[in-house]
């Protein structure tokens, strides 16, 4: 029995060289695995929600009222701009810089909208936080899910900060833009639940 | 086995090496991103945590060796309780199991030059410090008081600034676990040399992948749960206030899901490290590779399953019991596959007695007694008689301490000469083991008649009637807690002054082996070429290619 390495300590090939200064980009696939993870987290929240429901005789509570129609007009503007952001990602990998800067400023705008009118139905909702247990509720998932956005707005600014410097992306240097761009497809797609489950679900 | 080979490129000039050889040894006090020094990191400081979740273990068997509360005040005592589960999970056996022998080993095993994203890696690790100090930190606030599981409504109206301080600091270790899985899984996945088949990989990472992904599953629930009795302690909200439309039983719910699997994740890559150290102590091929490996997968699929044996008397209903005590029996299954196949695979060995293999051998048998009574605790007409006593303590030390602790031990004594290219003095780990070995059942064996007689856990004070055999386990405690003083100055001492260990003391055949001792910067100078498998002791390589069994000998 001996050791199974090769005997040549000092040679240096082609194919070492290669693994070791060119090795493939594993970013995406490590933000997919990481928001599957981070899915879990929002599963754990609704869940709670579900079974509070389900125990709760109504729900939500008399006198809480729940607004529909600011949330839905931000919910068709946040739903919107996952295909607006992706209009981005098209236009880099045709090597259109320009193209993609305008599409993301236009996320990152709607982005802010939505932001804006959250804070807005806050602030005009009538309830706080504590209120009641559907307050509370709506609160921790609304407000857990706009820190979420917002930290995809960040995201965004940042690529839109570094796509400033010529040569940052391009037709094939694209991995930033694309990494934003699956985040916001994700804040989307928790939004999407909660939506179902806070508003629509609260109306039957 | 067959050689799988590498192509081999033109030789090309040497470039000149951009960065030195070998770290400092500031460089290990400071954010480095290569995947050794974060292993070692992370080890450090975990048995740093063990002797501080260990002091408290002594205080409070000292407390414990009277009925009467003489050493601590009960305050004191509960926030020792709290913080001594608490450091001993999520400080020392988690961060030593996957970020310390993770982080060093996978890299090597698998032939990559360093995890696939070194920099979240170094974060990883230094979100420990910060929770530890937290958790510690936390005393002078009264520290948590309500067990290291925090069930509210207790923890919603004990000590509310330590109790904040302790969610912080597990909301910490969990994004540092969860960052480490996600690391784990990617690079097991896509770094592995392309001449290393999947049954080539080495067991250690086929127990590394179970681990990360159920710590991916399962951790977020964990900080789901905390985040919303942070918010019910902190900002008024109820949703684990009964008297205002909460429930109490969603939290244990919440919590189990992350910390019943965290028992897997403590040990799961100790199995690992198991699989790891037999067969080149015994020097003959694993038996059953492949069944080692699925098991681990099996381990980990089913272990998301079982949570609800933890609350069995917790208003659950009949249907849930059913259902909870066949998947929590259905887990001994690839457990037991695992125990088997390590004693087929001494079975007729050449076993070398070294601290190592003392320390897996002792697992061995320590484990199948917590085995044994997790058991008869996963069933619910049983776990309901001796729900809350000295019964489940001593369980879940036989795992934990019997079980992690003692694959640690092994782990670090098996891997110490790589780590730090000294061998640890032989003589001293065997003193090490007899007293490790003579504490941990004399503290933890007669807790079994402790719960079976019926005394609860949890308390400082208690009957009379049950002091003699608490004064036996106190006795059992201190001789734990002595057999560290070896240890530690084996450590310390054959780190600087030890006989030199060579690149591969034990004659391993997995690519650890392959480099120097301890292995210099991105591992290799050249990455290593495949030519055995990694338990191919013994006998001459067969030549069949495809469907070789590890397990034929």
């Amino acid at each position: 029995m001996t050791g199974s390495t090769l005997d040549s300590a000092t040679v240096t090939t082609e194919i070492e060289v290669a693994q070791h200064h060119e090795h493939e980009d594993y970013r995406v696939f490590g933000l997919v695995v990481f928001l599957i993870s981070e899915s879990l987290m929002f599963g754990g929240i609704f869940a709670t929600y579900l079974i509070l429901r389900g125990l709760t005789e109504t729900w939500p509570p008399e006198g809480t009222e729940v607004e529909l129609l600011l949330p839905t007009i931000n919910t068709i503007i946040l739903v919107s701009s996952s295909f607006v952001i992706h209009k981005g990602d098209v236009e880099i990998k045709k090597g259109n810089l320009q193209g993609m800067r305008l599409w993301y400023w236009l996320t990152a705008a709607m982005g802010a909208i939505f932001l804006g009118g959250q804070v807005y139905e806050y602030m005009t909702l009538g309830y706080g936080l504590s209120s009641n247990i559907f307050a509370n509720c709506f609160y921790v998932m609304t407000g857990f899910h706009g820190l979420h956005v917002f930290v995809g707005l960040l995201l965004i600014l940042g690529v839109l900060w570094r796509s400033r410097r010529p040569g940052h992306y391009s037709a094939t240097k694209h991995t930033g833009i694309e990494m934003a761009e699956i985040y916001w497809h994700f804040v989307d797609i928790i939004w999407i639940v909660l939506f179902a489950l806070l508003y629509i679900l609260t109306q039957f | 086995m067959a050689q799988a080979q590498l192509p081999v490129g033109t030789p090309l000039t040497t470039p000149e090496p951009e960065h030195p050889q070998a770290w400092k040894w500031y460089d290990y006090f400071t954010f480095n991103v290569d995947h050794k020094v974060i292993g070692i990191q992370y080890l450090v400081t975990a048995f740093f945590f063990y002797l501080v979740g260990g002091l408290m273990a002594v205080a409070m068997r000292a407390e414990l060796a009277t009925a009467d509360s003489d050493v601590l005040n009960p305050n004191l005592y509960n926030a020792f309780l709290t913080n001594h589960g608490t450091i001993m999970i999520f400080l020392w056996i988690v961060p030593a199991a996957i970020g310390g022998f993770g982080n060093y080993l996978v890299p090597l095993m698998v032939g990559a030059r360093d995890m696939a994203f070194p920099k979240l890696n170094a974060l990883a690790f230094w979100l420990n410090p910060p929770a530890g100090a937290l958790l510690i930190g936390s005393f002078f606030f009264g520290g948590a008081q309500s067990g290291w599981t925090s069930y509210p409504p207790l923890s919603l109206i004990t000590a509310n600034t330590a109790q904040s301080m302790w969610i912080l600091s597990i909301v910490l270790v969990g994004t540092s676990s969860i960052m480490g899985a996600l690391n784990f899984v990617v690079t097991i996945l896509k770094m592995k040399i392309p001449s290393m088949r999947w049954d080539q990989l080495p067991l250690f990472c086929w127990a590394i992948m179970a681990t990360s992904l159920l710590a991916l599953v399962s951790t977020p629930v964990l900080a789901a749960g905390l985040i919303l009795l942070l918010f019910d302690i902190n900002f008024g909200t109820s949703f684990f206030k009964p008297d205002a439309g909460g429930n109490v039983v969603i939290y244990q719910h919440l919590f189990w899901f992350y910390s019943h699997p965290a028992v897997y994740l403590m040990i799961l890559p100790i199995f690992g490290v198991m699989s790891e150290i037999i067969p080149i102590h015994a020097r003959k091929p694993i038996f059953g590779y492949k069944a080692i490996a699925y098991s681990s997968m099996a381990i980990c699929a089913v272990g998301l399953f079982v949570w609800v044996h933890h609350m069995f008397t917790s208003g659950t209903p009949p249907w849930m019991r059913m259902f909870f005590t066949i998947s929590t029996l259905i887990v001994a299954v690839p457990t037991g596959v695992k125990i088997f196949s390590w004693v087929a695979t001494l079975w007729g060995g050449k076993i070398r007695y070294t601290s190592a293999m003392l320390f897996a051998v002792g697992l061995l048998s320590m484990f199948f007694l917590g085995g044994l009574s997790g058991v008869t605790l996963g069933t619910a007409p049983v776990d309901i008689h001796v729900h809350d006593t000295y019964y489940v303590v001593a369980h879940f030390h036989y795992v934990l301490f019997g079980g992690s602790v003692f694959g640690l031990y092994a782990g670090i004594y098996h891997w110490f000469p790589k780590m730090t290219g000294r061998m640890l003095n032989e003589f001293w780990g065997k003193v090490h083991f007899v007293l490790t070995f003579i504490g941990t059942n004399l503290t933890f064996l007669p807790m079994h008649q402790l719960g079976l007689q019926g005394m609860p856990r949890r308390v400082a004070m208690y009957d009379p009637q049950f002091e003699s055999i608490n004064k036996l386990c106190t006795i059992g405690a201190f001789v734990l807690a002595f057999s560290v003083v070896p240890f530690l100055i084996n450590i310390i001492w054959s780190w600087s002054k030890g006989p030199k260990a060579g690149d591969n003391p034990w004659g391993g055949l997995s690519l650890e082996w392959t480099t120097a001792s301890p292995p210099m910067i991105e591992n290799w100078p050249v990455l290593p070429v495949l030519t055995t498998g990694p338990y191919d002791f013994g006998g001459p390589p067969e030549d069949d290619d495809d469907d070789s069994d590890f397990d034929d000998e």
